[in-house]
């Protein structure tokens, strides 16, 4: 997909910009599909963060029950997860596994390969605050006879998740905006239907309007970051 | 299971591609070299110019960060690369994915630093200055060395994810590791060249990943 | 105190060490209903891990801990359950920094016991009580002073109803003029008849209300008898030491 510039040739510099990037013809005529691509990110994005958090937690509250070859089997889950690029998963799982005969549909790649890497990060990140938690703080709660899980479940895991807020807001942004990385795999999320709908027409408009559905989506994003970081300024 | 090796870990594919591939990991090392080097000081400079606590200055810089960090970076990378030349800009094919990346990294190093200088005390640039130090000496030898060791697991952490952007490079067809091995994996028929680049990537970033976990626990530890 | 009843915790042999380190080297130790217990010693001697065996907070390596004729260190028993009937008290109190005074007091009773939390607020009220932070109920553990902090903790104890409480160390962690507010509520915990091993430096406490003083040195019980005998009148060379360096320090 090389860009195809379609500028009429008689235009002046600033005509042939307003042409090129706020073209409301352009804007009319794809605006809709752009507007299903937002929808597309958006519910990826969302089942993205649920899948993620959900499956990061509850790796955490496994490795806290400290059995060892389930440890290592989480570290490694882990790691590998954390140093893969994103879209190296992707396409693994959307062009390698029908090889195997277990095909995808490029909603169910991206998902997965992005739900994988969010739980990954997310084990750590909670991990690293059930270990901030002080020691005193399971003691007294077993004293009383809470069971390891009770203890994690009532008194740990809240104070954990409450260091953990900062952190995992930056993570949870940046492995959302991953659903870009969908439009790889031919998924018709904003980046796709705007970048096709721009060589389709040879006009720049769809990627402007494309740009901004982005910033609609992402910048309160940013906004609750910056807000949580002075909030819970997380102490190292 | 004999299909499995036989598509995923085929060793004669391994032997033929693996020049190829490891051209590509070349390039993905000299993308790295250049976008992060620049990400860094563009980073540095943001906080650095942030530090000057002036109000018009922290405004364009804050709009400035949100703005990239809001934008995912494939989509910068595309809006570049084929926005360009409706500007009738001839960028280069590396200057156009280096330039998309340096703004997104830039701007999250830049918020790394800016936390570090946060973490200093007030009292440190004050004492600096008062044994006669000029503000830029005073920054470069008391204030930058003490935040960069604050921040230091984040800026690992970012350095980490500079290098897996490399990857979104493919989509412009610039020869890095994954591109390379998805033209191999197109002219094989097999799944091998890309499960090999990310075993590659693996063995690269492998043991960040570990010592960034160490950091991260330490710095709980000692806290 | 009843002396012909069988005793409330019983340790026999007690053995725990820590990698190459044996830190209790055979303890035989008991405690009869009603008794104050106080166990003295220098650093490092042991105190604390002797504390944390009787509730399994640390695993003892041989012996056994017997809590009202169960031993505690037999396989299969329900530990979760014994814990409730040992009371212990930290030095660094250990609330829950995200709850409420009221609700430190009754997170045992509402996930273990399973009690509804009407009747929980009902019991978490009646022990604050006994610690005179009625009206603290609803105050945060970072709203509330050193002393607060600790009773709280004793409260959270004695929510519970426990057979017998141990402390290790509650004073040390406080502030010289809000030590007496928790050694206040010692004393009345001792009189209402509740059985109490108290790990301190508190001598003049130990004096006023300790039925037995308790001197361990490098992981054995050297010396103990009554109060009066222990300070005025020691046996052993390691505990006129002991008894020496705290006048000098004091
Ligand atoms: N978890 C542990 N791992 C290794 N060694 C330990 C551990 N806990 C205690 N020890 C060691 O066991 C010995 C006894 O410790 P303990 O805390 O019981 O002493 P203590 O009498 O309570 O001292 P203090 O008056 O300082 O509180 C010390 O040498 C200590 O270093
Ligand atoms: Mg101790």
């Amino acid at each position: 997909m090389n860009p195809v510039v379609n500028v009429p040739p008689t235009m002046s510099t600033l005509d042939r910009f307003l042409f090129s990037f706020f073209n409301p013809d352009i804007a009319g005529r794809y605006w809709k599909a752009i507007a299903e691509g937002f929808v597309t990110t958006t519910w990826l994005g969302v089942t993205v963060i649920i899948t993620g958090l959900v499956v990061g937690l509850a790796l955490a509250v496994a490795r806290a029950q400290h059995v060892k070859p389930l440890n290592f089997c989480i570290i490694v889950f882990a790691d590998v997860f954390r140093a893969l690029p994103p879209l190296v998963i992707i396409i693994i799982l959307f062009f390698a596994f029908p090889y195997i005969e277990m095909a995808m549909s490029a909603f169910t790649a991206t998902w997965l390969s992005l739900s994988l890497v969010l739980a990954a990060f997310a084990e750590e990140i909670f991990w690293a605050g059930i270990l901030a938690v002080p020691k005193g703080q399971w003691e007294a709660a077993r004293s009383t006879g809470m069971s390891r899980l009770e203890t994690l479940q009532h008194v740990v895991l809240p104070q954990a998740v409450r260091m953990t807020v900062p952190p995992l807001t930056n993570r949870v942004m940046a492995i959302t905006k991953g659903t870009a990385l969908g439009s790889v795999v031919a998924l018709h999320e904003i980046l796709n239907v705007s970048s096709s709908a721009s060589s389709e027409s040879g006009n720049a408009t769809p990627l402007l309007v494309g740009a901004c559905a982005y910033l609609i989506l992402f910048i309160p994003f940013v906004w609750f970051g910056r807000w949580i970081e002075t909030r819970f300024a997380w102490k190292r | 299971m004999e299909t499995l090796l036989t598509v995923f870990f085929n060793v004669e594919i391994m032997k033929k591609v693996w020049p190829f591939l490891l051209q590509g990991l070349g390039m993905t090392v000299v993308l790295s070299l250049v976008v992060i080097p620049l990400g860094l000081a563009g980073g540095l400079g943001i906080a650095i110019l942030s530090s000057l606590q002036r109000r018009w200055l922290n405004r364009v810089l804050i709009v400035y960060v949100d703005f990239f960090r809001a934008f995912p970076p494939l989509v910068l990378l595309i809006f570049i690369y084929f926005g360009f030349p409706f500007l009738q800009i001839d960028l280069p094919k590396f200057a156009a994915v280096a330039l998309g990346f340096f703004l997104n990294t830039s701007s999250y190093f830049g918020e790394i630093f800016r936390a570090g200088f946060e973490s200093i005390p007030r009292g440190q640039l004050e004492a600096a200055r008062s044994t006669g130090l000029t503000r830029w000496q005073a920054l470069v030898s008391v204030v930058i060395p003490q935040a960069t060791r604050n921040v230091l697991p984040d800026l690992i952490s970012n350095t980490l994810e500079v290098i897996k952007l490399t990857s979104l490079a493919s989509v412009v067809a610039l020869p890095e590791l994954l591109n390379n091995a998805r033209q191999a994996q197109a002219l094989t028929y097999n799944a091998t060249p890309v499960v090999l680049a990310a075993l590659m990537y693996l063995l690269l970033l492998w043991p960040i990943v570990r010592l960034l976990s160490r950091l991260e626990h330490k710095s709980i530890a000692l806290h | 105190m009843k002396q012909d009843l069988p005793p409330i915790l019983e340790l026999k042999g007690l053995v725990k060490s820590f990698g190459a380190l044996q830190v209790l080297k055979g303890i035989d130790f008991s405690v009869q209903p009603g008794e104050l217990a106080f166990i003295i010693g220098p650093s490092g001697s042991g105190k604390s891990t002797l504390l944390r065996c009787c509730n399994r907070l640390e695993e003892p390596d041989g012996g056994s801990v017997t809590v009202d004729g169960i031993d505690i260190t037999a396989p299969g028993v329900d530990i979760n359950r014994l814990r409730q009937k040992i009371g212990m008290v930290f030095q660094s109190f250990n609330l829950y920094p995200h709850m409420t005074a009221l609700g430190n007091v009754t997170l045992a009773l509402r996930k273990v016991q399973g009690m509804d939390k009407a009747t929980a607020d009902a019991k978490g009220r009646a022990a604050l009580e006994r610690v005179g932070l009625t009206d603290k109920a609803d105050a945060y553990p970072n709203q509330l002073s050193g002393g607060q902090q600790q009773r709280v903790g004793i409260a959270r104890s004695l929510a519970l109803e426990p057979l017998i409480v141990l402390f290790d160390e509650p004073t040390s962690a406080l502030d010289p003029e809000l030590v007496g507010g928790v050694l206040k509520v010692m004393r009345e915990l001792r009189e209402s008849g509740m059985t109490m091993v108290v790990v301190s430096h508190e001598m003049a406490f130990a004096r006023a209300a300790a039925d037995r003083v308790v001197f361990m040195d490098q992981g054995q019980i050297v010396e103990q008898g009554p109060p009066e005998e222990v300070f005025g009148n020691p046996k052993h060379a390691r505990l006129r030491e002991f008894l020496a360096t705290l006048a000098d320090r004091h």
